[in-house]
């Protein structure tokens, strides 16, 4: 938590809620996965969305069904808010297990708000303030027993409002919005569970009232998950139709996909398997539609000799990989950056692959737009590396400009002139899509075997050689577009941190901390990973070590996956990695401990 | 299917062979498969659908060969996995006719799950399945239909597992029509792949055609030529005519598993059909009903309406 006012410190004497501003708080809610904390801290976020703060959750949940202990943690701010934090200023806890697997994770002076029905904390321990509330009693009272203690969590966002200050008005509205569609009692019984929250006098344990600061940023923004993001870029970015087969944490894509698809016109469909699933999606794009599949690591696996098709037709396809923790059905609901090498050399034979991996929330919506962009236009399979953390985590950021960044595509079907070639060995495959006359007569054939420029299977030397450099200098041609990304910090100096994905906040986090400490170091983001953009090695030049930060191992030889194909790329020895396979996001001390060790 | 659906405008020149033809075939002398060719090509000339709209999918195998023989817009997919493709170009482009190719191994085998998932989807396409009962490409291995006792380089001393009865995988999968034919047999082999044409759902035609390679003689007892018979599936009339109630009732799916299960050579002709709806007409439905709440609201429009919920 950041203070603003020194003047005002939070220790002191006893008073009725004496208000402290603040830029920033960590929130961390710990409880079992059935006690809705995630909708209470979505609830918070998309609150401070609205009030325009900046913000970013993190939440993990079991990978069993039901049951097991959960966690969300909401970190508000005024200002730019890079990650969710490595500590928090506010410890929720429902249950003893909850108190003590997450009092580490507390910072000295933190607050502990805990059902006092449930928890029994260790007091002796004098580094925290202890907030003990019998919220399940309350709950339970407050709702007339009926509901047993379901509404505990808006009971605790009623305790919260009260505690941050937050707009009343608009969490009520937020309530509304979320169970107003549902059947009066339901909505009825949420408000009363926050209004007791909110009404229930904190002032005689806690002498604090926290303040956010007003935002400056005037701006309208919207609030939502990686996935949503995700999906909702891809339907701006052009795409109508998809197929995928429900995957942890894919899923929720494809979800909003099916629903969502319709009201443009196209169509999503749930597969027989994740092979069924790309086919279908490749039978979408050979129909001249831009179309989508997904999945997380083992159904990428899966997919794979399709999308080796794919690279060999030279169809579009948008693949999003949800990556988490592998190999195998290895940690479903965690997160792991480890399907970069399967993403860019997965296939079998030569197939050249377009790898985009997005940085942040609101990055999700640009690259898929991106994604869409290129497959069109080099008529190639494109993958999307987003991963677990990304594709729950919520985020508030500034609304996108849909009228400038939308696009459609149709069919093209404009009959093709006498000596239409579907494989040109000069120009970049557009295919001609079935129901598209054949001013010449002859119609196209696509095809998984080397073809000539007509699609007709051939075993020439001299033509696997043209079609195997042809399917490779698409993504030259692309390189030569990709602007260097900019350099966060400054341009030259001890340490370049360079990164990929989910790992843009905590890098840029430890980089402004090691700036304002006077540490040379900075920061480069990739969000195209293969082909890589041009100059990389221009900006490498100006630092003594490049350090790259990634969620998976440092391999046989020492380097993480990205460190590898950097160092392959540049052949440059001050390329070093920092890896972490616990999977759990990095948070900034480790990075900074990484780098400045 | 509704806003990003173009219809092809019809092409002016008359559908012959001449026009369908494409690259010479690269089965082997005496193929059964040419007779199939042969076959669809009469089909195609006499139903002089628009040239353009005819789409031609297959997997791998000799069989799956068949889009490079055709003149049509066409593609060599996978293994196995040609049914999901064309499910794709089905579900997407009302306006186009799409016929899937495949064997016995790239049917039943590597593709069974995806033969399955489009009968029970009931996808609008037609499905020819050339049947050789031994994977020839591939130099004479065991098949899932190949007959128990049937030597092969995977099995020296003879095949010991149960083979597949396809006509009774597709009716339980939930096809919408069944046939079976045989490759000696080109009238009637058109005039089952013109009645799986004009089925509205997933319409499948079996054909047994004779690998003279690797499985010479395998269909002789279906080939009155060879010897053998060809006995013909009586459909009923339903006109009271005397003699009707012994005849097979198509809508009967007892009666298919029943005439499935005789012995060699078994029968030719419509083992099921059923006018179940299609996925075609339930997605477009839905998505009509979907986008007719919106009014008519551009893609532009309903995107900013979901991001003014967020906001």
């Amino acid at each position: 938590m950041t203070t603003t006012d020194p003047k005002n410190p939070s220790t002191g004497a006893r008073a009725d809620l004496r208000p402290e501003h603040i830029r920033d708080a960590v929130i961390r809610l710990a409880g079992n996965s059935q006690d809705g904390i995630q909708s209470a801290g979505a609830l918070l976020a998309r609150l401070a969305g609205r009030s325009a703060q900046d913000v970013m959750t993190y939440m993990t949940i079991p990978s069993t069904i039901s049951g097991g202990p959960s966690l969300f943690q909401v970190r508000v701010g005024t200002g730019e808010v890079f990650s969710p934090g490595d500590e928090a200023d506010f410890l929720v806890a429902f249950y003893q297990h909850s108190y003590e697997d997450n009092i580490g994770f507390l910072r000295e002076g933190g607050v502990l708000l805990y059902d006092s029905d449930n928890v029994q904390p260790d007091k002796d321990d004098k580094r925290f303030v202890y907030v003990g509330i019998p919220i399940t009693g309350l709950t339970v009272e407050a709702l007339g027993g009926t509901a047993k203690d379901k509404g505990k969590n808006i009971f605790i966002l009623g305790l919260i409002a009260k505690i941050f200050d937050l707009d009343v008005v608009k969490l009520e509205r937020l309530l509304r919005e979320k169970f107003g569609g549902k059947n009066e009692s339901i909505l009825n019984t949420a408000l009363m569970a926050f209004q007791a929250g909110y009404a229930y006098p904190v002032g005689n344990v806690l002498t604090t009232r926290y303040k956010f600061d007003p935002s400056q940023d005037t701006g309208v923004q919207v609030t939502m998950e990686g996935n949503q993001a995700l999906a909702y870029g891809l339907i701006a970015g052009g795409v109508r139709y998809g197929a995928a087969y429900p995957i942890t944490p894919w899923t929720t894509v494809m979800e909003i996909l099916r629903a969502e698809l319709p009201k443009y016109g196209g169509l999503f469909v749930q597969c027989e398997d994740e092979i069924g699933a790309v086919s279908m999606a490749l039978g979408f794009s050979y129909s001249g539609h831009l179309a989508v599949t997904g999945s997380s690591g083992p159904g990428i696996s899966l997919k794979t000799e399709a999308i080796g098709w794919a690279t060999m037709a030279e169809m579009p396809l948008i693949i999003v990989n949800v990556q988490r923790g592998g190999p195998s059905t290895g940690l479903p609901t965690n997160v792991e950056q480890s399907d970069l090498y399967q993403a860019i050399f997965g296939g079998h034979g030569d197939s050249p692959r377009v790898v985009l991996a997005p940085s942040t929330v609101e990055d999700c919506f640009y690259i898929a737009i991106e994604a869409a962009r290129i497959a069109k236009k080099y008529s190639t399979p494109v993958f999307i590396l987003s991963d677990a953390s990304l594709a729950t985590r919520i985020q508030a950021f500034d609304e996108p400009d849909l009228k400038s960044v939308m696009r459609e595509f149709h069919p093209d079907l404009t009959p093709r002139p006498v000596g239409f070639q579907p494989y040109p060995l000069d120009a970049i495959t557009q295919h001609a899509p079935p129901g598209t006359r054949m001013l010449g007569g002859v119609y196209p054939t696509v095809t998984g075997l080397e073809h000539d420029e007509m699609g007709h299977p051939t075993g020439s030397p001299r033509l696997h050689t043209a079609m195997t450099a042809k399917r490779r200098s698409k993504l030259q041609q692309l390189a030569a577009e990709i602007p260097a990304p900019e350099v966060f910090g400054g341009p030259e100096g001890d340490a370049l941190i360079v990164g990929w994905g989910s790992t843009y906040g905590p890098i840029h986090e430890a980089v402004k901390i090691a700036r304002q400490q006077g540490e040379s170091l900075s920061a480069l983001h990739l969000r195209h990973l293969n082909p890589l953009p041009n100059g990389l090695e221009k900006i490498f030049a100006k630092f003594e070590r490049i350090i790259i930060p990634e969620m998976n191992d440092q391999g046989v030889y020492g380097y993480g996956q990205l460190a590898t194909i950097l160092r392959a790329r540049y052949c440059d020895p001050k390329i070093r990695s920092l890896n972490k396979t616990n999977g759990l996001t990095f948070n900034v001390k480790e990075i900074l401990e990484g780098v400045l060790k | 299917m509704s806003a990003t659906t173009p219809t092809a405008g019809p092409s002016p020149e008359k559908l012959t062979k001449k026009e369908l033809t494409a690259d010479h075939p690269t089965w082997c002398p005496g193929c059964g498969d040419f007779a199939v060719l042969a076959s669809f090509y009469k089909m195609l000339e006499r139903r002089q659908l628009p040239h353009e709209s005819i789409v031609t999918l297959a997997g791998i195998g000799c069989s799956s060969r068949f889009p490079y023989f055709v003149n049509s817009h066409g593609g060599h997919f996978i293994h196995g996995r040609a049914v999901p493709l064309a499910s794709g170009v089905s579900l997407s482009r009302p306006d186009l006719h799409v016929f899937v190719f495949s064997g016995d191994g790239d049917a039943f085998s590597i593709g069974g799950n995806h033969l399955e998932h489009g009968a029970r989807k009931n996808i609008n396409l037609t499905c020819v399945i050339m049947d050789n009962s031994v994977y020839g490409l591939t130099k004479k291995q065991t098949s899932p239909t190949s007959p128990i006792g049937f030597k092969s380089k995977t099995d020296p001393g003879g095949a010991v597992d149960q083979p597949v009865n396809p006509i009774k995988k597709l009716v339980s999968a939930g096809a919408t029509f069944v046939a079976r034919s045989h490759a000696s047999q080109v009238n009637h082999m058109i005039a089952m792949m013109e009645r799986a044409l004009d089925h509205q759902g997933f319409s499948v035609v079996e054909i047994l055609s004779e690998c003279v390679e690797f499985f010479p003689g395998a269909f002789d007892s279906g080939n009155p030529r060879k010897g053998g018979e060809f006995p013909l599936i009586e459909e009923k009339k339903g006109d009271g005519s005397p003699g009707d109630d012994a005849r097979h009732d198509t809508a009967d799916e007892v009666a298919a598993y029943r005439l499935a299960d005789l012995p060699a050579p078994g029968r030719f002709g419509v083992f099921y059909e059923s006018g179940r709806p299609t996925k075609n007409a339930l997605e477009s439905q839905w998505i009509a009903s979907t986008r007719a709440k919106l009014g008519g609201a551009g893609a532009h429009e309903v995107l900013q309406k979901t991001f003014d919920r967020m906001k």
